[in-house]
């Protein structure tokens, strides 16, 4: 019966184009602005890391004078003493500290000038922590780490940009003048949205260069991202290891709620040992924030998206409260037709069964025109001057969302309709016919 | 065939109770040709509509080839009157967007006969009633008498038992009356049963047994109008 009930759809489709049309119309714009915006918020709001997000925690401590800010949070990133001071202890089953910067890289490869490349200064341990695929090598080692030692991660795009390939482990890249030993190459990595650092932009561009942290202080590589301190520091070197300033992100792994307790009252701990010491002047508030409970804290999602997810909904609904109308206007339009069928043999299930394919076929046509719809918002949304203009794509749950937005949305727009059209009294359409 | 006992309709709205029909009795057997007439409000269509399974009952019992309707619930209802019945309106209750072909299958469609089986029947019916080498004309390109034998063909595609015909002459002129009594008449030399409803005493006349209905009462006039139960009048829907 479904083929049959398909055929009558097209029928009727065709007796009443216009009507056929607005509908169409109605449900296409309500999908294509919903699915739109509901994309961009989806690839604003999706976990960046999904296999470990609930395992990496963000550590932030307090370590600013008692006056000043008093909101009651502690500051977002942490000094480079305490930094380095939690690595030492290494309680967590990983951690990893890290700054962004940029390097001046020098290729040997004739015709290509020096460049700049987006760099990350951080601790063996990253790679691990953020599940990064290793194309060829892998991470340096502790005592790269501990030793300062002339070592380097570069990404594909970089390492095929100096050498025209990937497995280039053991070359040398010249950077900032001093020789760089490549011990690993990855693949792409660009978590959405760049979650491990939302000092260098929520939404950033893909790191090139992974460099001991110890390293960039040797060096005195350039550092980038934000940076607050609260005192002058006598040297006048802001990064210095006793310097007054936070601007390293500290993040450790734990695998578990109980590991989790635990390195929070670790962090108290410290707090108060610190504050014993005379290093802070606040009482003990560390935070202690799993992935999303970071992005949520960060507001990364910015609030544009999410007012103008809820317009296109309302949007939406408008929509379908007008298709609602005009199904049931063609509908009972054709109470004669009903009563004839249901004189003829038609149940009650068969008629509202009919009348709901002929609405799923409007949601399916609707579908289709929002679609295209929504790649043209989509288009417009890639052309827009924010930072995540470049995540407005549509991807295949995206796209089947799509359909099944559109579909959905005629079947329920089309159930008040149907049920009206299959309670239709056939004997009084036989005599008024 | 059709056995209805005591069967009572009541109307009601907030304001008013309409008695269409009151303690009707009434029984049609295999192979009858009957004619039901009476004046108009007389309650010949509610009649015709509660036989034909598309209005309920207030009270009493119907059993239709056996089956006490009262306990079926739609499905069950819709699938007897498919199988069961056929009808030939007044005004023919044909679909305009189908055609010919199209409109005899409706009924095919819902009984769930194979696309061959439905070709066959289709053909088969358009052929009985004149009009096969029509069948992809729309209704809008037939006479209204051809309207007609197509709704025929339409009713008696699926074999049904019981033909029902509500005034199925009152919009034709009387050549075209007599030509679909006539087919009418061959169904029923051929076993279908049929009931029609008519004001028209010609058309009566040729029935092989009426049935008068007054103010929702049956008399069978083969048994003399001593029958007709006097009654009072009411407001009732027009017949």
């Amino acid at each position: 019966m479904f083929s049959y009930y398909l055929d009558l759809a097209l029928r009727s489709f065709k007796r009443n184009v216009a009507l056929t049309v607005l509908m169409v119309l109605a449900i296409g714009f309500g999908v294509g602005a919903s699915m739109t915006t509901l994309t961009v918020l989806r690839m604003l709001s999706a976990d960046p890391i999904p296999q470990a997000s609930g395992q990496l925690y963000y550590v932030q401590l307090e370590p600013r004078k008692a006056r000043g800010d008093q909101t009651g949070e502690p500051p977002d990133q942490v000094t480079r003493f305490d930094a380095e001071t939690l690595l030492r202890a290494a309680k967590g089953d990983r951690q990893a500290m890290m700054t962004g910067g940029n390097a001046a890289i020098e290729p040997q490869r004739p015709g290509l000038d020096p460049f700049f490349a987006d760099a990350r200064f951080t601790t063996t341990d990253f790679f691990a922590m953020f599940r990064v695929t290793f194309l060829a090598g892998g991470a340096w080692t502790a005592d790269d780490d501990a030793k300062s030692g002339h070592v380097v991660v570069i990404a594909r795009t970089l390492a095929e940009k100096l050498f025209g390939a990937t497995d280039v482990v053991g070359k040398t890249v010249q950077l900032e003048g001093t020789p760089m030993r490549v011990v690993g190459v990855i693949d792409r990595f660009m978590p959405t949205p760049h979650f491990y650092d939302l000092t260098t932009g929520d939404y950033g561009q893909e790191e090139q260069a992974f460099i001991p942290f110890s390293t960039s202080r040797e060096l005195k590589l350039d550092r980038s991202g934000s940076m607050d301190c609260w005192e002058d520091n006598d040297d006048g070197d802001n990064t210095g290891l006793n310097a007054h300033c936070v601007w390293i992100q500290y993040w450790v792994e734990l695998d578990s709620a109980s590991k989790a307790a635990a390195y929070k009252d670790y962090l108290v701990a410290y707090s108060a040992e610190q504050k014993k010491a005379g290093r802070y002047e606040r009482a003990p508030n560390p935070k202690l924030r799993n992935v999303m409970e970071w992005l949520d804290y960060k507001e990364v999602v910015p609030n544009d998206a999410r007012i103008q997810t809820w317009v296109a909904l309302g949007f939406l609904l408008v929509c379908l409260i007008n298709t609602v109308g005009l199904l049931l206007t063609k509908f009972l339009r054709r109470s004669s037709e009903i009563g004839v069928r249901r004189a003829l043999g038609a149940s009650k299930r068969s008629i509202f069964t009919q009348l709901l394919v002929e609405a799923g076929m409007i949601g399916v046509a609707g579908g289709l025109l929002g679609l295209g719809l929504a790649w043209l918002g989509l288009w417009a949304v890639r052309h827009q001057p924010t930072a995540y203009a470049e995540l407005a794509q549509l991807d295949l749950p995206m796209l089947a969302g799509t359909f099944g937005l559109a579909v959905l949305s005629s079947l329920a727009a089309g159930l008040l309709p149907a049920w009206r059209g299959c309670q239709v009294t056939p004997a009084l359409q036989l005599k008024s016919h | 065939m059709l056995k209805m006992k005591q069967v009572s309709k009541v109307f009601r709205t907030a304001m008013v109770e309409t008695h269409a029909l009151r303690d009707l009795d009434l029984q049609v057997r295999e192979g009858e040709f009957v004619a039901v007439t009476g004046p108009s409000g007389s309650g010949k269509t509610t009649f015709l509509n509660i036989a034909g399974l598309l209005e309920e009952l207030t009270s009493g019992e119907y059993l239709l080839d056996g089956v006490d309707i009262k306990s079926l619930n739609d499905h069950a209802r819709s699938k007897l009157r498919n199988e069961k019945l056929g009808f030939v309106f007044q005004s023919f209750n044909l679909i305009p967007d189908l055609d010919l072909f199209d409109n005899v299958d409706v009924p095919l469609r819902y009984r769930g006969f194979s696309r061959g089986e439905r070709k066959k029947r289709i053909e088969g019916a358009l052929e009985r009633v004149g009009l096969a080498s029509r069948m992809r004309h729309d209704p809008a390109e037939l006479s209204g008498g051809q309207q007609q034998r197509v709704a025929i063909a339409r009713a008696i595609a699926g074999d049904p038992k019981l033909l029902l015909a509500d005034e199925p002459t009152g919009n034709l002129d009387s050549q075209m009356a007599r030509e679909v009594m006539q087919l009418l008449e061959d169904l029923n030399a051929q076993g279908t049963v049929v009931v029609i409803v008519t004001h028209d005493p010609e058309i009566a006349a040729r029935a092989q047994r009426n049935v008068h209905i007054v103010d929702g009462v049956a008399a069978d006039l083969e048994r003399g109008p001593s029958l007709v139960r006097p009654t009072k009048s009411a407001d009732q829907p027009a017949a």
